[in-house]
């Protein structure tokens, strides 16, 4: 998996690349949450446009993401889902808690 | 249903397969006609079961993993995912959206999009013997606009 971090103004955008499953989820989530701790932003932007495959894997991390930011009193956007991705977050229910928008 | 071809493979429970095998049942499957939405879904389902061997059958060791593929009629696909582990004590409640023993780091909805992404799936499974998912799935155009 490849992973791009910019900060700019408080906004935090992650972006990720490759397949996303159970064998990829632990690194990923760690070098994430390291982020985040170094960054301390008021909105993370999870960028999933490169993103090739996700299972439900997945969904723990963004659940873990979603719980960092609610504890420093910030954001979760979950943004540019290619479709498989899609469906996965579709069928979780995730959406009901967390911002998610499709790709375009 | 006619069997009109299979595969199999064995591998261990090895993280690094989950993909590996994934990307195996799709090449197999793909000599049906499906669409890009239908791969995906199977994909994404074999990579649950599959996933579901390396994290709750065999919790603190490597254990082998089986994976047979049929072709059913001229539409059909079906994937079997065995493991010899750990077993399920609770089949019905562990296919329960949102059930896991899996803590933080599973979600806990496996079962749920295996279910959804195909048209059956059965589960069997003895404590301590092991577990084996079948799941099956018809493909192709239809009109259903899915
Ligand atoms: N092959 C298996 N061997 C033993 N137990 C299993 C197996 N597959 C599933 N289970 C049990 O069933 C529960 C539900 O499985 P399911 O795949 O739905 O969720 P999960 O694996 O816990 O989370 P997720 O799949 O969302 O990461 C698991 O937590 C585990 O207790
Ligand atoms: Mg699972």
């Amino acid at each position: 998996m490849k992973l791009t971090t910019t900060n700019t103004a408080g906004k935090l955008t992650v972006s990720v690349a490759g397949e996303l499953d159970h064998h990829e989820a632990g690194e990923l989530a760690k070098k994430i949450e390291e982020q985040l701790e170094a960054n301390l932003p008021r909105d993370c932007v999870l960028d999933l446009g490169e993103l090739k495959f996700m299972d439900s894997s997945g969904i723990a991390v963004i659940l873990r993401i979603y719980r960092r930011m609610n504890a420093l009193g910030g954001r979760l956007y979950v943004e540019n889902v290619p479709s498989q991705p899609m469906r996965v977050l579709d069928a979780s229910g995730i959406d009901r808690i967390v911002n998610i928008a499709a790709k375009a | 249903m006619k069997e009109q071809n299979y595969m199999k493979l064995e591998f261990p429970s090895r993280s690094v397969n989950e993909g590996f095998s994934r990307a195996a049942v799709a090449a197999f499957a793909a000599q049906l006609d499906m669409t890009l939405t239908e791969m995906g879904d199977l994909k994404t389902a074999v990579s649950e079961a599959v996933t579901n061997c390396a994290v709750h059958a065999y919790p603190d060791s490597i254990g082998p993993v089986w994976v047979r593929v049929r072709i059913l009629d001229a539409d059909t696909v079906e994937v079997q995912v065995k493991d010899r582990g750990r077993g399920i004590q609770d089949v019905a409640r562990a296919r329960e959206p949102m059930f896991t023993t899996g803590g933080e780091e599973r979600s806990g909805m496996g079962f749920t999009i295996m279910e959804s992404f195909t048209d059956s799936l059965k589960v069997r499974s003895r404590p301590g013997q092991g577990t084996t998912v079948t799941m099956r799935k018809r493909v192709g155009k239809r009109v259903t606009g899915r």
